[in-house]
């Protein structure tokens, strides 16, 4: 059979494109019931405490309201993520502010906001932690009034949620290969680095709407949430819990997505399981939307991190060992933390061969709203750290960032940090010479450094180097266990279902790409099916830069399948037209009544994972990539601004050139918003700027030239050899640019976001304006426990 | 209650609503023109974009009696009888639009923009839309789509 067309690496029509250029496309709040009421949440309003009162205001006539508490939920009170711990409603004691304490529901959504003003809670407080240092101290301490998570059995200890230990090899030689290389290591290069929160900010908010049935009898049968959410069966399963039903009788619907980025990943399960209960409560289908300011205090965020590095090096360059630790600030309930932790623990070391490399990573509890999934998942956090470290160490050697790095690249054949085998090709020096020259690197870097003499606007170049991994980490995929089905429909046209979710990413269209592909139809005659869970089977959460890779190959595997059934009964020939290939499916259906294909995950033969040593093939693929990012600072407004920014990357097969140019530069808007302009104002676990007014994300002003690269080396594990990208793009640009502020200006940076005021502040706090040198000016060298650049054996 | 007389798409319209009841939800919820959204409701997003007598405004920050006489323009009257105008084409084949939900309004400010601009310079295109914020593209596939759509006569033929 021989593709005319091939339609993968063509760029044809979004599938939903139409609907949503038209503003035809329904998301929730488009939508209504028929008798349908309005739900809200009451919240605590502050970050710990026991719950003294509850008392209803006189004043709102509460006969008319439905009133959902913890002792109503019919089943367990949680939100289930991979432990128990995140209760659906606060009973007693609250952890967070904006906790859920108790829900209401009527007809008319303007009664609400007098209603919930109107439930007055009076709390005896308690003295809460807000960042991780706060967290440490009170276990170090064994401070007990600050412990404020308990531990678990899933391998959580006081006021830490999760730990990992990696190491590069078996953990005794590794650390003895450690001990060695600092005592023979011309140069030890200690670093602090540090990312803030960052607010997904999803135009859309979160939004639901729930229906509950009951019998004569009044018992619940069953219930059907539909909403803006990437994981329909993640909501499923938190509704089995909450409403002990089987999973059967729990329905979700992912409708429209306005954008998600991980903050639907896991949220939708609060609010879609508050939905359902008021529905229970009141007898009517309930919306519940959040508007800006409540989506922005209450749901989830990027974790904040904290990375330390002491890193041993040769003379000539060479890493001869490293530890890293890695510690996020996971919230107040484990949520996904844990996963988080995981991705960023194994994304540490980096594109870099490490004789020797412990990493020890840690997730602390605070009493902030529980921190959880954003794009990246934890690897933005530690590359951050890497990358501006391996240009630290690059100016303490005395090579450039570039000769450093090329010194010390994985290359096809190496291992990686874990014990994986890259059998793949790799070729970061390829890949670093390409994305220099694609910037202008060279000339610029000597250009700037003339033109910054006689200029109090300093210009700089800089980059970072860097992969991601695809897929669920380690055994994830074997136990998700995935499965998907290509149906053909009665007019003869194959239907994809599969609970993989569109959310502007390009699901719908790159699956019917690789269908039409596969069974060499037009790509306008493949169908895929809505979300919903009474009809398409679980294909896993739509996270992970997973469902291109993973779940794409499903479907090609469930396409050859299809054919290879029609040629067995259909005797459908090796070259078949459309209309021939209509004909065989329908003949199957009339027999057989249906024509389905159905394909599982097979884990690859060679990945493998050990969960305990945390050692293995941490992701089947990797995408590969170089970012460089041109900044200009002005030293009359302190402004660091990106004048114009190059990604290269390997992502295996482009599927679709536009929609992967669109996700590239989209994850870099996001990734200069993440390190110049995004900053989450915390006071005492509350976030002070929740609204678009003060929480500052890129607009079209404020964004310089993306220029997109892509190199294509298939991969066996995708289909027809794609990898995936969707995280990739919010690892590189942080670094690259705090990289680019040090070169134009001199002084490194190294905690994001990094705005005006905090330029501001380092160029004014000098004490000699003369002195002006880096070294001077790095926050490390004021801490007498560090041993700043320290030349031994020289 | 006021009774309010405007035009919507061409169509002539008299509602009896609040007076301070927002535009944006007289469109959405008595007219159900439901293609207007809410991104922020404080005039940040641009979600809720409107023409208003070929002016563009968020209609989350208009209240239902200063539209009184005036003439609207919403996403659903940007294409005429199912055909797309050239800028939700060119939206459409350049990779304008991911997650939809910004789209109506940076559509509007996009036919705004070529109202006043023609031809415009990139920094015309990222003023002209600075008001409409988008989480998906970066807005660099929204340029290309914005300057495609300058090359279609149609496209800038005057306020819809």
């Amino acid at each position: 059979m021989s593709q005319q067309n091939p339609i993968l690496g063509a760029s044809p029509i979004r599938k939903e494109g139409r609907a949503k250029v038209l503003g035809a496309a329904l998301y929730i709040d488009d939508m209504a019931l028929p008798d349908m009421w309005y739900g809200a949440t009451v919240r605590s309003s502050i970050a710990r405490g026991t719950i003294r009162s509850i008392t209803f205001s006189p004043d709102v006539d509460w006969s008319q309201y439905a009133i959902v508490k913890a002792s109503d939920i019919p089943g367990e009170n949680t939100i289930v993520h991979l432990t128990k711990d995140h209760l659906c409603l606060a009973e007693g004691k609250v952890n967070h502010p904006e906790e859920p304490i108790l829900l209401l529901a009527h007809p008319d959504k303007t009664a609400l906001i007098a209603a919930v003003r109107g439930v007055q809670i009076e709390y005896d407080e308690l003295p809460g932690v807000f960042t991780i240092e706060e967290s440490e101290a009170a276990v170090e301490n064994n401070d007990v009034e600050r412990i404020i998570w308990p531990g678990s059995d899933a391998g959580g200890t006081a006021n830490c949620f999760k730990q990992y230990l990696m190491y590069s090899g078996d953990a005794k030689d590794t650390e003895e290969g450690l001990a060695k290389a600092f005592e023979e290591a011309d140069f030890i290069v200690e670093g602090e680095y540090a990312t803030g929160a960052q607010e997904q900010l999803y135009i859309e908010n979160n939004g639901v709407i729930a229906e509950c049935n009951k019998d004569a009898s009044g018992k619940i049968t069953d219930v059907c949430v539909r909403g803006s959410m990437q994981c329909p069966y993640y909501l499923v399963h938190a509704l089995t819990l909450v409403f002990n039903l089987p999973e059967e009788k729990c329905r979700v619907i992912q409708v429209e997505t306005g954008g998600a980025f991980g903050g639907k990943e896991d949220f939708p399960s609060v609010i879609g399981s508050h939905a359902a209960l008021l529905a229970m409560k009141c007898g009517h289908p309930v919306k519940i939307t959040y508007d800006r300011a409540e989506d922005m205090a209450a749901t989830t965020k990027r974790h904040p991190s904290r990375t330390r590095h002491r890193t041993a090096v040769s003379k000539d360059g060479k890493l001869l060992g490293g530890t890293v630790d890695f510690a996020i600030d996971g919230g107040a309930y484990a949520t996904l933390s844990p996963v988080v932790l995981s991705r960023g623990t194994i994304h540490a070391p980096g594109p870099y061969k490490w004789p020797h490399i412990r990493v020890k990573a840690k997730a602390m509890a605070t009493n902030i709203p529980p921190h959880g999934a954003f794009r990246g998942f934890g690897a933005p956090q530690s590359l951050f750290g890497l990358e501006r470290h391996m240009d630290k160490i690059a100016k303490v050697i005395g090579l450039t960032p570039e000769e450093f790095r090329r010194r010390n690249f994985l290359a096809t054949g190496d291992c990686t940090a874990t014990g994986q085998l890259l059998s793949d090709e790799v070729d970061m020096q390829h890949l670093l010479t390409r994305a220099l020259d694609e910037a202008g690197y060279h000339e610029k870097l000597a250009r700037f450094a003339e033109e910054n003499k006689h200029s109090s606007i300093k210009r700089g170049v800089g980059f970072a180097a860097f992969m991601h991994g695809t897929g669920f980490t380690g055994s994830g995929e074997r136990r998700l266990n995935s499965l998907v089905h290509v149906d053909v429909t009665e007019e003869g046209k194959p239907e994809i279902l599969v609970s993989s979710t569109e959310f502007g990413q390009g699901t719908n269209t790159i699956l019917c790409q690789v269908a039409a592909q596969t069974l060499n139809l037009p790509y306008e005659d493949i169908l895929i099916a809505r979300p919903d869970t009474s009809v398409v089977p679980n294909s896993g959460p739509t996270v992970a830069s997973r469902t291109a890779m993973i779940v794409g190959k499903l479907v090609e595997r469930a396409c050859n399948q299809m054919l290879a059934m029609l040629r067995d009964e259909e005797k459908l020939p090796a070259d078949y037209s459309t209309e021939e290939f209509k004909a065989a499916a329908l003949a199957y259906r009339a027999k057989h009544g249906s024509l389905r294909s159905s394909v599982r995950y097979e884990p690859p033969a060679k990945i493998f994972w050990d969960d305990d040593l945390y050692r293995g093939d941490a992701y089947p693929g990797y995408a590969w990539a170089v970012y460089v990012a041109e900044v200009a600072v002005d030293l009359n407004t302190y402004m660091a601004t990106v004048t114009r920014f190059d990604a290269l990357q390997e992502v295996g097969k482009v599927m679709h050139p536009v929609l992967a140019k669109g996700q590239i530069e989209g994850g870099v808007a996001q990734g200069i918003g993440y390190a110049l302009y995004e900053k989450c104002m915390w006071k005492n676990g509350k976030m002070m700027n929740n609204q678009m007014t003060n929480y500052i994300m890129p607009t079209s002003a404020d964004l310089p030239p993306i220029h997109v690269h892509f190199e294509e080396v298939p991969s066996i594990h995708g289909p027809a050899g794609a990898k995936g990208i969707g995280e990739l793009p919010m690892d590189g640009p942080a670094p690259a640019i705090l990289n680019a502020i040090e070169n134009a200006t001199g002084v490194a940076f190294n905690t994001i976001p990094l705005l005006p005021e905090d330029i501001f502040e380092r160029f004014t706090s000098f004490t000699d304006p003369a002195l002006g040198g880096t070294e001077d000016l790095d926050p490390t060298t004021d801490l007498d426990t560090s041993v700043e650049a320290t030349e031994v054996n020289a | 209650m006021s009774t309010i007389h405007f035009s919507v798409n061409g169509n002539k319209q008299s509602i009896d609503v609040p007076p301070m009841k927002r535009l944006l939800d007289v469109l959405r919820e008595d007219l159900h023109l439901t293609g207007t959204k809410e991104g922020c409701g404080e005039g940040e997003c641009g979600a809720c974009a409107v023409l208003l007598d070929g002016e563009l405004v968020n209609s989350c920050l208009v209240p239902a009696l200063q539209v009184n006489g005036a003439r609207l323009c919403t996403i659903e009257g940007v294409s005429t009888e199912g055909r797309l105008h050239p800028i939700q084409q060119c939206f459409l084949e350049k990779g304008g639009a991911q997650c939809g939900i910004c789209t109506p309004g940076m559509i509007l400010a996009t036919h705004h923009l070529l109202d006043k601009y023609p031809n415009p310079t990139m920094e015309q295109i990222q003023e002209g839309l600075a008001g409409n914020l988008c989480r998906c593209t970066g807005y660099m596939r929204i340029f290309e789509a914005v300057q495609e759509a300058a090359k279609h006569e149609t496209a800038k033929a005057g306020a819809v």
